[in-house]
């Protein structure tokens, strides 16, 4: 009984195999793509990857979803193909140091800020996003407010410093500031901990409405203001082991077929755009 | 492997320079899974000497479960913490997420089966006699109790050992529970995950190192443990 159920067994392997092996088309030259948590949890990318892989099938795209910081570091190891990502001054940086062909302009989303319906620090309604910050702060030095810092290096903690430094504000720290909270982690983790702690945080859109049922305690309190916008670039690593899969991808990224996909991207699940394509 | 000299001449060039955080997150590392390791030990020496030395209906259905619950993935008990602790959770008026307390709390849920299962594998294997004997020269139950522990000694330094090694390695839970708060929650696996992601490996590679040191040190410490009280056992002969 035993013996002619292993037989069977093996008789089945070996036509699984046989089929697999007369399959005639090549196996699909494998893209590694580094980007972000925040495109990734966007799922930009449930719709974009497959979109490309319909439209070239002879490549198959792997996204590794890291910070910035690792994805630049994971183009400078030659560990990816090519880069998504939003921190223009490092992206060009990166290019200048010979790690990447070409740095170019794929589209832009905007960033909000959010924190609890109460909004102790008063930031609704601000003139603009250097007098939100500074409320914020205000707030928060008071001890009425608390702000939620992703402190990862990533494009999104980045942009929040340089907001800082636009309102002349002192990098807050949580040694010196105690409203200060600095978690090191994606941006979906950030948000939980700002939903639980009923504190502010910057957000790019798109995470912003996929993870809301997440954090029903957040709501949009301050955005639509120039000072949020947020600017991203594709690069092809330089020497990668599949740069031309890579080029393939940017090409295919900042065409008209691929941009139509961007700006299509969550219109209908959330009713507005999230991502406005850009490429020149 | 250039990679790693300069990653390493980074990290090292980290601790010793006094102005990083590092000695911070290992700070909090120590005191999180040694507070836990503690009330895991308080609650799992009892109970495994109880299911190791008692016959009772059950006994082997509790056996399983400590076994079981020494698989219990970390990532799974962080999740139902995590979920327990949330404001809107069953304890969220206890406003404990994202704290040390709640660190603890999914470190003790994780080392109390290991702390059990080794319990009470090493006192089951104590010979029955000698605890008959002793009862027999009069020995109370507290007495016999003690006896047992400290015939099970190697294994109970085993369980301390198990404990905390697992504890202070494991990164799912403290990472859902803790939420890697810079200066408050940062423990050396989170930190670690952290400056990986950022592309800090110097960082990364220099808590993994203390990490390392630490978990090494631990047993160092209890093998001398055992080996000595080897000695005293067979000096005493």
């Amino acid at each position: 009984m035993l013996a002619t159920a292993m037989a069977l067994a093996l008789v089945g392997c070996g036509q699984q195999a046989d089929t697999s092996a007369s399959a005639e088309q090549p196996a699909p030259t494998e893209v590694v793509l580094a980007s972000t948590t925040s495109t990734q949890d966007s799922g930009l990318f449930d719709v974009l990857i497959p979109a490309f892989e319909k439209a070239l099938p002879r490549y198959k795209v792997k996204v590794i979803a890291v910070g910035t910081g690792e994805a630049l570091k994971l183009g400078e190891t030659k560990d990816a193909d090519l880069l998504l990502v939003h921190a223009k001054a490092d992206e060009e940086k990166f290019v200048a140091n010979g790690f990447g062909v070409e740095r170019q302009d794929v589209m832009y989303n905007d960033f909000l800020l959010v924190g609890p319906v109460s909004d102790p620090a008063g930031i609704k309604g601000s003139a603009d996003t250097t007098a939100a910050m500074i409320a914020i702060k205000k707030a928060g030095d008071a001890g009425k407010a608390t702000f939620v810092s992703r402190g990862d290096d990533s494009g999104t903690n980045k942009k929040e410093l340089k907001m800082w430094g636009a309102a002349k504000i002192t990098t807050p720290t949580p040694d010196a500031d105690s409203w200060y909270l600095s978690t090191g982690q994606g941006m979906g983790e950030t948000l939980k901990v700002a939903n639980e702690k009923a504190a502010y945080t910057l957000v790019d859109r798109a995470t912003f409405l996929s993870s809301r049922k997440a954090n029903p305690d957040l709501v949009v309190l301050y955005e639509k203001d120039k000072g949020l916008l947020n600017q991203y670039g594709v690069i092809v690593v330089t020497d990668a082991k599949n740069q031309s899969a890579g080029q393939a991808f940017a090409d295919w990224i900042l065409s008209a077929e691929g941009q139509k996909v961007v700006g299509e991207f969550g219109v209908t699940e959330f009713g507005q755009q999230l991502f406005v394509p850009n490429a020149k | 492997m250039q990679l790693f000299v300069d990653a390493w001449r980074e990290g090292w060039a980290m601790l010793s320079s006094s102005s990083v955080d590092v000695w911070a997150i290992v700070f909090t590392s120590v005191r999180v899974s040694g507070t836990a390791t503690l009330i895991a030990l308080v609650i799992g020496l009892p109970v495994g000497l109880l299911v190791g030395t008692k016959r009772f209906i059950g006994r082997r259905a509790a056996l399983i479960i400590f076994n079981a619950g020494m698989g219990l993935p970390p990532v799974v008990v962080g999740l139902i913490v995590a979920m327990a602790l949330s404001r809107r959770g069953p304890l969220g008026d206890l406003g404990l997420l994202y704290s040390q307390q709640a660190m603890v709390i999914a470190q003790v849920v994780i080392a109390i089966p290991i702390v059990m299962a080794i319990t009470a594998a090493s006192v089951a294997a104590v010979p029955r006699e000698l605890i008959l004997q002793a009862r027999s020269l009069g020995a109370g139950r507290w007495r016999r109790s003690i006896l047992t522990l400290s015939e099970a000694r190697m294994g109970l330094i085993a369980a301390v050992a198990g404990g905390f090694g697992a504890i202070i390695s494991e990164v799912g839970a403290v990472q859902m529970v803790g939420g890697n708060l810079e200066g408050d929650t940062r423990v050396m696996t989170t930190g670690i995950m952290q400056f990986t992601r950022m592309g800090r490996y110097g960082e990364a590679l220099a808590l993994a190192a203390i990490l390392m040191a630490i978990v090494i040190f631990v047993n160092v410490i209890l093998t001398g443990l055992q080996t000595s009280a080897d000695r005293w056992e067979r000096d005493s002969r």
